[in-house]
């Protein structure tokens, strides 16, 4: 597989640089604390359901978002906080929307799986496994026709890619030539079953490579690598280049979902990629360039706090959509014409 | 306006719609190169090209999403599934995105778009070709489902549909394309059901495919003196109970025709309705005709065992002493 053109970031001074890295790792944080906040507000039952953390992951998201225009769209799957933290989601209706308040970004209709947000383009939130890729495609197809020079972004999981859909998808980008940005979070595991117990060609961008598609792969616990590749491929995918696919390789480091014991792995598996957390990568690489000092870090996480004590406490005064308004949205409001 | 087939009502309604919005296309299997399985877009390739007359890949859930993620980029698709029972392939993308975002997402995302298949028995095409599932499509919220039984409504439901900002799902009986008629140039509605036959002795209710059963039944029974009014439901969700209990009241008989298996049908749901609404009007259980419960079978006698046939119909009108 070609990949991205090394590390050819395009913050071109050195202090440009640090800044940028600066604003990666705050993104990092700000996820991964609001999730760590989600497991306590699971456990007072505020927040019910299933609830899917990404901690580990968070380099995928902000890799990606941090590389698209406002323009460009959002497809991602059920474990899409920090995809749509990242994308500029308020913390406030987010966190609303994980406890089931009207002020929720899907006015508690959809939960933690089905994150919806117009006006940042972010189209869900999807809990069908591969559910989403068709759509993304339909997006793109859409600027295609419209001639407009925008990415439609698509993340799944690696067990998305044993799904009919995923092919079906692949190859209609690909044959079409539109403008999709595929992004697969490869953290090696469907639920708990392992992607050697599920694929017969376990190296995923070799399968997209298949379909004529610019293939890639890319450290997904390193947030610039993810940030510089989503860059290159995006602007390709945006200039005409065709879909693009990028296989980050992450690990998740808690649990399924919050109903998952965890058997199937090992302790000193979860260990080792510990090791290297994309955040406290990125920390010590920030800190030993002297970019950072413990005051920074403490200013940064204070802000996060802040930020997610604000949200906590909006979510909590957040109200119930009234039962009157059950059926609102099933059907979108009468038409003079067509409806009585 | 002269005499045109369905399959011809259907390709002027989709060839006006291609001229009059340039958000308009069609996408599916065939549908350019060799000119639609049931030819109802022959020659839309020539007149729009390959952009907008959009051969797909044998991926019906593919491009059935594709549509909707295009509806959501504020295109009109207009995406042909070529029988109901390939649509079964693309029930994920029908079920749990066209028709929940606009809920899922609180009142954010419509999805306009419009899909078109064939549906129904008659042409020996089997267990596989046959089956009349468009009751399962009627189940659910979130989706408009329509049949056009008449050239008028062939011709002149699309529009509405492509106005319509939620998903609309229009099924064409198979045996209907061959079949001529004078469409008017009025528009229809999407909500009524239509009184195709006034009658004072009994109410047969019927859609699509079996519209040409009741209104056959009745020529027979006015031979024998009954006269039958027949409904036609036009719009399978949602449904139009008003004009059904309306109809019913007048008669105090109803039989329900529907090509679909009788268990769990669209059938039981108009019956119930009835029951429901109209039961005090009703000097007779209400009566049902419905397909056998058998995958569809090759033979033709046993094809035509299986599905409601005029004789069926007058039966039922027969037994309920109308
Ligand atoms: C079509 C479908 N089948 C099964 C499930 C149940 N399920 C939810 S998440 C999941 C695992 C998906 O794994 P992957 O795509 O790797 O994403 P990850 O959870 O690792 O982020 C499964 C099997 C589902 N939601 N949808
Ligand atoms: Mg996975």
């Amino acid at each position: 597989m070609t990949g991205p053109q090394g590390l050819a970031i395009d913050a071109t001074t050195v202090a440009q640089r640090d800044e940028l890295e600066v604003l990666l790792l705050r993104e990092m944080i700000r996820i991964r604390r609001f999730e760590e906040r989600c497991v306590e507000l699971y456990s007072r039952e505020s927040i019910r359901g299933f609830l899917h953390l990404a901690v580990g992951e968070e380099a995928c998201a902000v890799g990606v978002m941090q590389a698209l225009s406002p323009d460009d769209a959002i497809v991602a799957t059920y474990r899409e906080h920090g995809h749509a933290l990242a994308r500029g989601i308020s913390m406030r209706a987010t966190l609303a929307e994980l406890e089931g308040k009207v002020e929720g970004c899907s006015r508690g209709r959809g939960g933690s799986m089905h994150l919806f947000d117009a006006s940042t383009r972010f189209f869900g939130g999807n809990a069908i496994v591969a559910g989403g890729l068709p759509v993304a495609v339909g997006l793109a197809l859409a600027d295609h026709l419209r001639g407009r020079h925008r990415v439609t972004a698509c993340f799944f999981g690696d067990g998305a890619v044993a799904e009919g859909e995923f092919h079906e998808a692949m190859n209609l980008a690909a044959l079409w030539h539109l403008p999709v940005l595929f992004c697969c979070e490869n953290n090696l595991y469907a639920m708990g079953t392992a992607l050697e117990f599920t694929e017969s060609e376990t190296d995923l961008s070799l399968k997209a490579a298949s379909y004529r598609m610019a293939s890639w792969e890319v450290d997904g616990m390193d947030v610039l690598a993810v940030r510089e590749a989503a860059r290159q491929a995006s602007d390709a995918v945006r200039s005409g280049g065709g879909p693009h696919f990028l296989e980050m390789r992450t690990y998740r480091f808690r649990s399924h979902s919050m109903y998952d014991p965890d058997r199937y792995r090992d302790k000193s598996e979860i260990e080792r990629w510990k090791l290297r957390d994309p955040i406290g990568q990125l920390t010590t690489q920030l800190m030993s360039r002297g970019v950072l000092v413990s005051a920074d870090l403490e200013g940064i996480e204070a802000d996060v706090a802040a930020e997610i004590q604000d949200a906590v406490d909006f979510a909590a005064a957040g109200t119930d959509e009234p039962i009157e308004e059950l059926e609102r949205f099933v059907t979108s409001p009468p038409a003079p014409r067509d409806r009585p | 306006m002269s005499v045109i087939t369905y399959r011809e009502a259907v390709r002027q309604a989709i060839r006006e719609a291609l001229i009059s919005d340039d958000r308009v296309f069609v996408m599916g299997e065939d549908v350019g190169h060799y000119g639609g399985t049931y030819a109802v877009t022959l020659g839309l390739l020539e007149e729009f090209g390959p952009e907008r007359i959009r051969d797909t890949p044998l991926s019906e859930s593919g491009f059935v999403g594709a549509g909707i993620g295009a509806a959501l980029g504020g295109m009109r698709p207009i995406v042909e599934v070529m029988t109901v029972n390939f649509s079964l392939l693309a029930l994920d993308q029908i079920m749990n995105n066209a028709a929940s975002l606009l809920y899922m997402s609180g009142g954010q995302l419509n999805v306009p778009l419009v899909i078109r298949m064939a549906t129904g028995a008659g042409r020996q095409v089997a267990a596989q070709h046959s089956h009349s599932l468009e009751g399962w499509y009627a189940h659910i919220p979130g989706l408009r489902v329509l049949a056009p039984a008449t050239i008028d409504d062939a011709r002149r439901m699309l529009a509405p549909a492509l106005e319509d900002p939620d998903p609309v799902l229009i099924f064409e009986h198979a045996m209907l394309y061959g079949t001529e008629g004078e469409p008017s140039q009025d528009a229809v509605d999407l909500t009524s059901a239509a009184i195709r036959r006034a009658g004072d002795d009994v109410t047969i209710v019927a859609y699509g495919g079996t519209l040409r059963t009741a209104l056959g039944a009745a020529q027979v029974l006015a031979a024998e003196g009954i006269d039958a009014q027949v409904v036609d439901l036009r719009i399978l969700r949602p449904l139009d109970t008003a004009t059904i209990v309306g109809a019913v009241a007048h008669t105090h008989r109803a039989v329900v025709v529907d090509e679909g298996w009788r268990s769990g049908s669209l059938s039981a749901e108009v019956a119930s309705r009835i029951t429901e609404e109209a039961f005090y009007d009703l000097d007779a259980p209400v009566a049902r005709v419905c397909s056998a419960e058998v995958p569809m079978p090759y033979a033709k006698h046993l094809e035509d065992e299986v599905m409601p046939q005029v004789d069926d119909v007058v039966a039922a009108v027969r037994a309920m002493g109308a």
